[in-house]
């Protein structure tokens, strides 16, 4: 008992000494870099139905994610977007690029304990999580959605 | 005396090397530093393999430094951060030597020379060589995240330093001394953050300072310097408070080898960490002052946060520990 106060009172002891976040530039790095992802994804999106004027919306779409994805894993590879979040947290990690970077990244990380047991099983350690969340809050959005249709 | 040891045979540190990588050597400790590294991969094809040798180099230059050669070592005692201590252990293998391995996280390098100078005190071995290092890549992807993911460091993290020390005591030869050792508890005062490791182990260090001055009598201004291991910025910080509660003040002489490794401009947050950061700083800097007398009597206290991943991970608290060795210039 006497152990848990002294554990209650350091850690709020060491709560009250820790460094803050400075939270403003923080934010405006993110706003403005993860703006600026999505400036360019329209730029592809855009330059993608210029060159091929017959091409459905839908179809671009889908080019354009791959052509975001390819670049951000592109720029793992070569060592810049881990530099790139380190400057604009969130605003690199939110965008697809992000979730990219998430699965390139640990990809190369362990590609020495071999493509089995290293790349392909570590692969989603980062990136797995959103996948679940993403697809079970699918489910039960469209459970909601179909109990909606009923009425 | 129930946690501190006296060696009346004053054992002596005869060889010392130290190596890092370029971050590292980029430092305010880089000139003392017996090689620093090109870069992080050390010519090897994995970091594993690059942290292996690097501290085979530390265990030569040691050995060389002290006029030895390997068959002469009679026991190594070594330790690091990866699991089941495989730098360590696959050194040891290299070198075929007579082994143990230790393992006090941070703490490794003063709890292998405590151990060992009580084995040379008592005069069971002749030549012992304590060894330990640590990389920043391999600790990453063992503890935290991948190389490459765009993320952002929080201020109290610190960085693993790429470095490694070795030493090697005799009775026989010539160098700083050493005195005494106080054994530390593992104290654990709640802290679960993982990033927050300053003030995880920043308790088991004022524990053991104050323990060591409660039953040797001495204050710290007996000391021309009082060393903590890789307590950074902020667990620096929070060890002073901590022993001003318990009525002891540090002066000016106290200093944090993971606080003292990096620039502001080389961005590392609350400073260095690792075993190596105190390995590297004892055998670079501290035994170099102590050969020029321009260090007398230096108390090197190491701090090792006792945690891995999976308790982490399960909701553990972090325990803390600590051992404190009195090193000394000798002769005259």
């Amino acid at each position: 008992m006497k152990q848990e106060k002294r554990n209650e009172a350091y850690n709020r002891y060491v709560e009250a000494r820790i460094p803050k976040t400075k939270a403003w530039p923080s934010l405006f790095n993110s706003f403005w870099v993860g703006g600026l992802i999505c400036v360019i994804g329209q730029g592809i999106d855009m330059l993608i139905l210029y060159l091929f004027p017959y091409m459905s919306q839908q179809t671009a779409w889908a080019w354009t994610l791959v052509v975001l994805i390819f670049l951000a894993s592109f720029l793992t590879g070569i060592g810049v977007y881990d530099k790139i979040g380190k400057f604009a947290g969130g605003g690199s990690i939110v965008p697809i690029t992000g979730f990219s970077n998430s699965i390139s990244s640990p990809a190369i990380e362990f590609k020495h304990e071999g493509i089995i047991y290293g790349t392909c099983v570590k692969m989603f350690t980062i990136a797995g999580p959103v996948i679940v969340v993403g697809v079970v809050s699918s489910i039960v959005v469209g459970i909601i959605y179909w109990i909606v249709g009923l009425f | 005396m129930n946690q501190t040891v006296e060696f009346r045979n004053r054992p002596k540190i005869i060889g010392s090397y130290s190596i890092v990588g370029p971050k590292e050597g980029a430092g305010p400790f880089g000139s003392y530093f017996d090689y620093v590294m090109k870069n992080d991969l050390f010519g090897e094809k994995t970091y594993e393999l690059a942290e292996r040798k690097m501290f085979e180099q530390a265990v030569t230059g040691a050995i060389e430094s002290a006029g030895l050669t390997a068959s002469q070592i009679n026991l190594m005692l070594a330790g690091d951060l990866l699991n089941q201590i495989i730098s360590s252990s696959f050194t040891a293998r290299d070198f075929s030597l007579p082994y143990l391995g230790i393992f006090g996280a941070c703490s490794t390098m003063a709890e292998t020379l405590a151990v060992g100078a009580m084995m040379v005190n008592g005069g069971h071995f002749g030549n012992i060589l304590c060894a330990t290092g640590s990389h920043f890549s391999t600790a990453e992807r063992q503890f935290r995240f991948p190389l490459e993911l765009g993320n952002q460091r929080v201020p109290t993290s610190q960085w693993t330093v790429t470095a490694a020390g070795a030493s090697v005591l005799s009775l026989e030869g010539k160098g700083p001394e050493i005195t005494m050792a106080t054994f530390g508890k593992v104290v654990d005062f709640g802290i679960v953050d993982v990033n927050n490791m300053g003030a995880a182990m920043a308790p088991a260090a004022a524990e053991t300072i104050f323990t060591h001055f409660n039953e040797t009598g001495r204050k710290p201004t007996d000391y021309d310097l009082i060393v903590t291991g890789d307590l950074g910025k902020l667990g620096a910080e929070i060890l002073v408070d901590l022993l001003e509660d318990k009525g002891i003040k540090l002066g000016p002489n106290y200093s944090d080898c993971g606080h003292s490794y990096f620039t502001r401009e080389q961005d590392t947050m609350c400073g260095g960490s690792g075993c190596g950061a105190s390995a590297s700083v004892l055998n670079g800097y501290i035994i170099k002052k102590l050969k020029k007398r321009e260090l007398k009597r230096v108390l090197f206290v190491p701090t090792g946060a006792l945690m891995s991943t999976t308790a982490s991970q399960q909701g553990e608290s972090i325990p803390g520990i600590s051992h404190a060795i009195v090193i000394e210039a000798g002769g005259k």
